[in-house]
């Protein structure tokens, strides 16, 4: 059930200048996010700025008696609410709109799920991980960020049972270069009598990457997009992108709530900026 | 306490309606908001067929406001009665339908379609869209296109007719007038503001369609003038909006001259505000012993001015 809740700071955790993790007093939010969901923040009262952003529930936090009290989003300064939010103090209270967005559908083993991340687009990982453990499925983190200091939570997933293949752009850790490089030689090695299904975040380019390599090795692949949103609940139209199905004319589908997650061969990855 | 009011034939609980593009059909906060508590819902602009839209980047964020260049994506008429309507006549919405056309002869194709259909309160024509390139906007910058519009869509319905008015003119009162002139049942205003958006560093436009509409708390004090001007123009009710995001930004709506207001923009923003706004209403109401709300309608009080030892 959707909620707007009025959610007090409970901690902004600063990994860097860049990034930060806000944690959300939000329990009716907790309690029915699905791995893949987002919500809507008003990075700051009154009207400027004046509309939400979107983000990916990044943690499901849990009470004394375990029960789902908190959410955080992994935040990424890249424009002015996100700077805001960077800079918000505990106690602040935020609203939070949520969750919303088609879920991530979890394979099941004997099948495996492989994740791709590219910096902030971790993001959405932590709960899909979380719902893989519960359902046993093996699963692997691709992980690529620019450089060591900024690859975050990496015991997080490996606690979660999650194997972990780390790049970074400057080879201060993992394989140095693109994450598509080792996703790719992992695929190529292999067989094809294993069952793998893709999951794929991060800037539009690695995720166009990820796409083609999946439909190379005929995998199938899910992408979680991250589109400027205005109202996250299908009424503003703002928040389309291209897709098409097969023999289909392409077609502008709302991404708030026929997304964030696709069905990588849906999309006309030409069409989308980045 | 009364809070109904009249549009027309059309009486509506509460003077609250959802804006037209910025509710999607409704449908799509059925799950969220209570749409039968709503005075009305004006669904998004309908053509005759299906349209994609523009593409992405479709709204930009400025000062205490939002561009959009959308570009009236849409099933088209025929699947929004078919599949839309009867679910938000399950719902007990009250709808008003935005449509729009390219030609006069579209909008009166809209009309004769919508009239047959069970469940619709209310025609909004949309003659105002600043976004796409024909007809809509062009027939509501001309007197003559807005008279001959409303003129001809008045022959063949007998819903009501509102004539959905752009800001993008000199004088909007005189657009009232001819709509009333051609048997429009009411007016609602103001449309978006015809705007732009650039970003520097690039120097390339911020929205794909080069320019957009501004809507938002930003347009709000000029949208309360227009409103203003049309009601001392005008018999006809005015519906009212622009950057309306509180009980006070509604009452200075009806104050000015407005019977209704929509809520458009701060649906984004807040999606659950009606039944708080619906809430201040009342209280306000209470606290200044009005019994019903149409008593509030065009009360402004000018006469300081009219004693002001200082005149123009």
């Amino acid at each position: 059930m959707l909620a707007d809740v009025d959610a007090t700071v409970l901690e902004n955790r600063r990994l860097s200048e860049h990034y930060s993790v806000l944690v959300l007093d939000a329990p009716p939010i907790a309690a029915v996010t699905q791995p893949g969901q987002f919500v809507m923040l008003k990075p700051a009262q009154g009207s400027d700025p004046l509309l939400r952003r979107p983000f990916s529930v990044f943690e499901i936090l849990r009470g004394p008696a375990g029960e789902p009290a908190a959410i955080s989003i992994l935040n990424k300064r890249a424009g002015v609410g996100t700077a805001l939010l960077y800079d918000v103090e505990p106690g602040t209270t935020i609203r939070c709109l949520g969750p919303l967005g088609k879920p991530f559908e979890a394979v099941r083993p004997p099948a495996e799920a492989w994740m791709v991340a590219g910096g902030v687009g971790l993001a959405p990982f932590v709960t899909l991980a979380t719902r893989l453990e519960e359902l046993g499925t093996p699963a692997t983190l691709f992980y690529g960020a620019r450089t060591a200091s900024e690859l975050y939570y990496v015991e997080l997933f490996e606690a979660l049972g999650v194997r972990t293949v780390l790049s970074t752009e400057d080879g201060t850790r993992g394989v140095r270069g693109r994450v598509t490089a080792p996703l790719r030689d992992t695929l190529s090695a292999t067989p094809d009598t294993t069952d793998i299904r893709l999951y794929a975040c991060g800037p539009t380019p690695m995720m166009r990457a990820v796409a083609r390599l999946a439909a190379d090795h005929r995998r199938p692949c899910d992408v979680s997009l991250e589109q400027v949103m205005g109202c996250g609940l299908g009424g503003c139209y703002s928040c389309v992108v291209l897709t098409t199905l097969p023999g289909g004319t392409p077609h502008f589908v709302r991404s708030c709530i026929e997304g964030p997650v696709f069905d990588a061969q849906h999309l006309v990855w030409e069409a989308l900026e980045g | 306490m009364d809070l109904s009011v009249s549009i027309g034939s059309l009486r509506l609980a509460n003077p609250l309606i959802a804006a037209s593009g910025c509710f999607g059909y409704g449908v799509e906060y059925a799950g969220a908001v209570d749409l039968a508590a709503l005075g009305a819902v004006a669904v998004k602009g309908l053509f005759l067929a299906a349209r994609e839209g523009h593409p992405p980047p479709r709204i930009v964020e400025t000062p205490s406001g939002m561009l959009n260049a959308i570009g009236l994506q849409g099933i088209g008429v025929h699947r929004f009665v078919a599949e839309r309507l009867p679910e938000l006549r399950r719902h007990g919405a009250v709808v008003i339908v935005n449509i729009c056309g390219t030609t006069i002869d579209e909008y009166v194709e809209l009309a004769r379609i919508l009239s047959d259909a069970e469940g619709v309160a209310a025609l909004e024509l949309n003659i105002s869209c600043p976004n796409i390139k024909e007809g809509g906007i062009t027939f509501g910058c001309s007197l003559t296109g807005t008279h001959a519009v409303v003129s001809a869509v008045r022959k063949v319905t007998r819903l009501p007719v509102i004539p959905k008015l752009t800001p993008n003119v000199t004088d909007v009162a005189s657009f009232a007038r001819a709509a009333e002139e051609a048997g429009a049942d009411a007016v609602s205003l103001v449309n978006t503001f015809l705007a732009m958006a650039i970003d520097v560093e690039t120097r390339r436009p911020r929205l794909s369609n080069i320019v957009g509409g501004l809507s938002g708390p930003a347009i709000r004090p000029i949208a309360v003038r227009m409103v203003y001007e049309c009601r001392q123009a005008v018999r006809l009710p005015v519906i009212g909006m622009g950057g309306i995001a509180n009980t006070t930004d509604v009452l200075e709506f009806l104050i000015a001259g407005a019977t209704a207001v929509q809520i458009g923009t701060a649906n984004f923003v807040d999606p659950l505000l009606w039944s708080g706004v619906l809430e201040g209403l009342r209280a306000y109401m209470e606290r200044h012993r009005v019994g019903a709300i149409g008593e509030l309608t065009g009360s402004l009080d000018t006469s300081r001015r009219e004693h002001a030892w200082i005149s123009s």
